[in-house]
C-alpha cells in the first residue's frame, strides 16, 4: 500500500496551499488537523499561467517573501517528519522543476518524502522532460484530465500517470466557476472505465455542499483557491480559519462515503 | 557538440522540437487545441485557396511586396559595406506584425472560430490584430501589460478605434510576458470559440513554425528582389529580436545559402553586465515558459526575471525556440545592443535617409553601423527595417530631454 492508496480508500479531501505563503508549516498542520487526507503543496512561480487571481496572488506573496526552491523542499521535509502517513504532492509549473535538471528535482522530492508531482505545463507529449526522472525515484507523476481531453487522448494521458488522476472539472483557470454535477459524474465514469487509479476532482470547489456532492461520485475532492484566500486574508492567524473550513469540508466529503457505501 | 544538419530549413520535427528546444509545454486543457490547430494548419498549407487568399491580402491590403531599398547616404556615412533595407515599415499598420496576423486570422476563420484574442507589448501586434479583426468583423480582445498601456498610449487608442477591447494586465511586472499569461488564461477558459493570435515565433508548437512561415514572405521577397537588383545574394543579414519573428521571416529563406551570414540583435537595455536587459540568448539560459523550451531570463530557481529595453517590443524574457536552435548550431550569430546605441541608430537613420524607424529595428541599425565599417564596399548588408517609429516619438523625446 502506498500513502495514496490508503488515503483514497474512502473519499478523500485534497487540500492545496502555496508554499511560502504565510506560516506554511502551521497552515499544513491545520489542514491535517481539520481532516485533509492529501496535501498539495504549490511551488510558487512568477508566471502561474493556469491560475486565477487568488493563487496568482499567493504566488506573488510567497516570492515576495523570498521563497526559494530550497525552502519549498524544507517545508515538505518538515511536513513529512511531522506527518509520516499523509500523502504529499508538489504542484507547480515546469520551469522551477526542471531548472537544475529533472534528476535533481526528483532526488530532492525523494529526500523530502514527496509522494507525487503535478506539473501543470508538462503534458504527456513532453513527458521526457520530467516523467522518467520521477518514476526512477518512485515519485508518482500525477496527470491532469480535463473536459477537453477526448476519448482519443485519454489513454495517452492515463498511460504514464500514477498516484491518482486529477480531473480538472472546468476548462479554465483555478478559482472560478464550478462545473455542473452531472458533467462531473459523467466525466468520472468515463475516467473510471479507463483506469484503476483514484480520481480526484477539482477547480472551483469552495463549499462543503459542493465537496459533498462531488464526493458521492469521485474518489477525492480538491480544494485550493478558497484556502489560499484564507491565507491571504488572515496571514499569521490563518491556521485556525483553515482548520475550521477544512473540518467542515472533510465532514461533507467523508460522510458522502457513507451514503454511497 | 554541434552536428551540422544538411538543411537548416527542415525544423521543427513532428513534435515541434527544434533540436532540444520548442515543443508543447501547455496545460492539458489546451493540449487538444494545439493538436487541432496543427492539423488545421497542415490542411491550410496544403490548400492552394488558402495560400491564394493570403497572397491576395498581402498584396492589396498590406501593400506587399515591400520595397528593397539601397540606403545610399547611410552607406556613404558609414564608409564600408552597402546597406540595403527591406522596407517592412511601409506595410499597412507600420510593421511586419500584420503579415502574421493575416495568416492567423484566415486560419481562425477556416476553423470557424468566432472570437480573437492576442497579447501585445509595444502595441504593434495588438494594432495589427485589431486591424485584421476589424477587416473580417470578428470581436477582438487585446491583453496588454498595464505598464505598456502607459508607455504606448497612441497604440492603445488605435486599437480602440479599430474596435478592440484592450485589457490592461496588472499581474507580475505588468508587461509583455504578463499579457501573454493572461492571453493563455483567456484561451483556456474559452477553448471552444476563441483563437489566440500569438504575435511572435514563440509559444507552443505549431505557433513558432506557423508564425515563421507567415513572416517568411519577408525573406522570400527580399531574396528575389536582391537577385534581380544586384544579381547576387547579400553577404550579411541583420534583424532585431524580441520574440524573433521578423528576424526569422528574413533569415529562414536564406538559411541554406551557406555564404549568407546572419546576425540577430537582442536588446541589451542598460547593458548585459547588469539585470536590466532583454537579451535572452546572450544573457539567459534554457528553460520552459509559455509553451516552449527556449532561452529565458531567469534566476537560479527558474523564476522568470523582468526584461528591460527602451523598446517595448523587445522587452520579453524569452525568445522563439528556433533562434535558440540556430544559436546552438552556430548558423546565426547573436549580439546585443544597448538602449543608448539604439537611440543613436534611430537618430542616424532619421537624418541620413529621412526614415523614422521604430526603436526595435533601431537596434539592428546600431549593429549595421558597427559591421558596415568592417566590411568591403562591394559587400552587401541587408537589414530588416521591420517597423516605423511614429509610435516611439514620445519615448525618444523623453530620452532626449525634449518636451512635446
Ligand atoms: C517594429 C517591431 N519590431 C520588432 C518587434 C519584435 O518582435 P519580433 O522579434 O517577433 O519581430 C516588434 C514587437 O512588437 C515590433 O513592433
Amino acid at each position: 500500500m502506498t500513502r495514496f492508496s490508503t488515503a483514497f480508500a474512502k473519499p478523500a479531501l485534497v487540500c492545496f496551499v502555496t508554499a511560502g505563503d504565510g506560516d506554511t508549516g502551521a497552515n499544513l498542520d491545520a489542514l491535517v488537523e481539520g481532516g485533509a487526507d492529501v496535501i498539495e503543496l504549490g511551488m510558487p512561480f512568477t508566471d502561474p499561467m493556469a491560475d486565477g487571481p487568488a493563487i496568482q496572488a499567493a504566488n506573488i506573496r510567497s516570492l515576495g517573501a523570498g521563497t526559494k526552491t530550497a525552502d519549498v523542499f524544507a517545508i515538505a521535509a518538515a511536513f513529512r517528519a511531522r506527518h509520516p502517513d499523509v500523502p504529499l504532492v508538489l504542484m507547480g509549473y515546469a520551469n522551477p522543476m526542471v531548472r537544475r535538471g529533472p534528476e535533481w528535482f526528483a532526488d530532492e522530492c525523494a529526500k523530502a518524502g514527496v509522494d507525487g508531482v503535478i506539473c501543470v505545463d508538462i503534458p504527456p507529449e513532453e513527458d521526457e522532460a520530467l516523467g522518467p526522472a520521477l518514476r526512477a525515484k518512485g515519485i508518482a507523476p500525477i496527470r491532469l484530465a480535463t473536459p477537453t481531453t477526448d476519448a482519443a487522448r485519454l489513454p495517452t494521458v492515463l498511460g504514464g500517470s500514477d498516484g491518482f488522476v486529477y480531473y480538472v472539472s472546468v476548462a479554465g483557470i483555478t478559482g472560478k466557476q464550478q462545473a455542473a454535477q452531472a458533467s462531473i459524474a459523467d466525466a468520472v465514469a468515463r475516467l473510471k472505465a479507463s483506469t484503476d487509479l483514484p480520481i480526484a476532482v477539482g477547480f472551483g470547489v469552495r463549499t462543503p455542499e459542493q465537496a459533498g456532492e462531488i464526493a458521492k461520485v469521485a474518489d477525492g475532492v480538491v480544494v485550493g483557491s478558497v484556502l489560499v484566500e484564507l491565507v491571504g486574508q488572515h496571514g499569521a492567524d490563518a491556521p485556525q480559519h483553515l482548520k475550521a473550513l477544512t473540518a467542515s469540508l472533510a465532514k461533507a466529503v467523508h460522510s458522502a462515503a457513507k451514503t454511497t457505501a | 557538440m554541434n552536428i551540422q544538419p544538411n538543411s537548416y530549413r527542415t525544423q521543427p520535427d513532428d513534435r515541434g522540437h527544434f533540436g532540444e528546444f520548442g515543443g508543447r509545454y501547455v496545460a492539458e486543457t489546451l493540449m487538444p487545441l494545439v493538436l487541432d490547430l496543427e492539423r488545421e494548419y497542415r490542411a491550410a498549407q496544403a490548400d492552394p485557396a488558402f495560400q491564394a487568399q493570403f497572397d491576395d491580402l498581402l498584396e492589396h491590403y498590406v501593400g506587399r511586396p515591400s520595397p528593397l531599398y539601397f540606403a545610399e547616404r547611410l552607406t556613404e556615412a558609414l564608409g564600408g559595406a552597402q546597406v540595403w533595407f527591406k522596407r517592412d515599415e511601409l506595410n499597412h499598420t507600420g510593421a511586419h506584425k500584420i503579415n502574421n496576423c493575416i495568416g492567423q486570422i484566415l486560419l481562425a476563420m477556416r476553423m470557424g472560430k468566432k472570437r480573437i484574442i492576442a497579447e501585445t507589448g509595444a502595441g504593434q501586434h495588438g494594432v495589427a490584430t485589431a486591424t485584421v479583426c476589424a477587416r473580417f468583423g470578428l470581436p477582438c480582445v487585446i491583453y496588454m501589460g498595464a505598464e505598456d498601456v502607459k508607455r504606448q498610449s497612441p497604440n492603445v487608442f488605435r486599437m480602440k478605434l479599430l474596435g478592440a477591447e484592450v485589457v490592461p494586465v496588472t499581474s507580475g511586472g505588468a508587461t509583455l510576458k504578463d499579457a501573454m499569461n493572461e492571453g493563455l488564461r483567456d484561451w483556456v477558459a474559452n477553448v471552444h470559440d476563441t483563437f489566440y493570435i500569438i504575435g511572435t515565433a514563440a509559444g507552443p508548437h505549431p505557433y513558432p513554425e506557423m508564425v515563421r512561415d507567415f513572416q517568411s514572405v519577408i525573406g522570400t521577397e527580399a531574396r528575389a528582389q536582391m537577385l534581380s537588383r544586384t544579381g547576387r545574394l547579400p553577404d550579411l543579414l541583420i534583424a532585431c529580436i524580441g520574440g524573433g519573428s521578423n528576424a526569422l521571416g528574413l533569415f529562414h529563406p536564406f538559411l541554406d545559402d551557406a555564404d549568407v551570414k546572419m546576425l540577430g540583435v537582442e536588446a541589451a537595455g542598460h547593458g548585459l553586465d547588469g539585470d536590466e536587459h532583454a537579451a535572452s540568448l546572450l544573457g539567459g539560459s534554457p528553460g520552459v515558459l509559455h509553451g516552449n523550451r527556449t532561452y529565458l531570463l531567469q534566476d537560479e530557481d527558474g523564476q522568470i526575471t523582468e526584461g528591460h529595453s527602451i523598446s517595448a517590443g523587445l522587452d520579453y524574457p524569452g525568445i522563439g525556440p528556433e533562434h535558440a536552435w540556430l544559436k546552438e548550431t552556430g548558423r546565426v550569430e547573436y549580439i546585443a545592443v544597448t538602449d543608448d546605441e539604439a537611440l543613436d541608430g534611430f537618430q542616424l537613420l532619421c537624418r541620413t535617409e529621412g526614415i523614422i524607424p521604430a526603436l526595435e529595428p533601431s537596434h539592428a541599425i546600431a549593429a549595421v553601423t558597427d559591421r558596415a565599417k568592417t566590411m568591403r564596399e562591394d559587400e552587401i548588408i541587408l537589414m530588416n527595417l521591420c517597423g516605423r517609429g511614429d509610435k516611439d516619438i514620445f519615448t525618444v523625446a523623453e530620452k532626449l530631454g525634449v518636451k512635446i
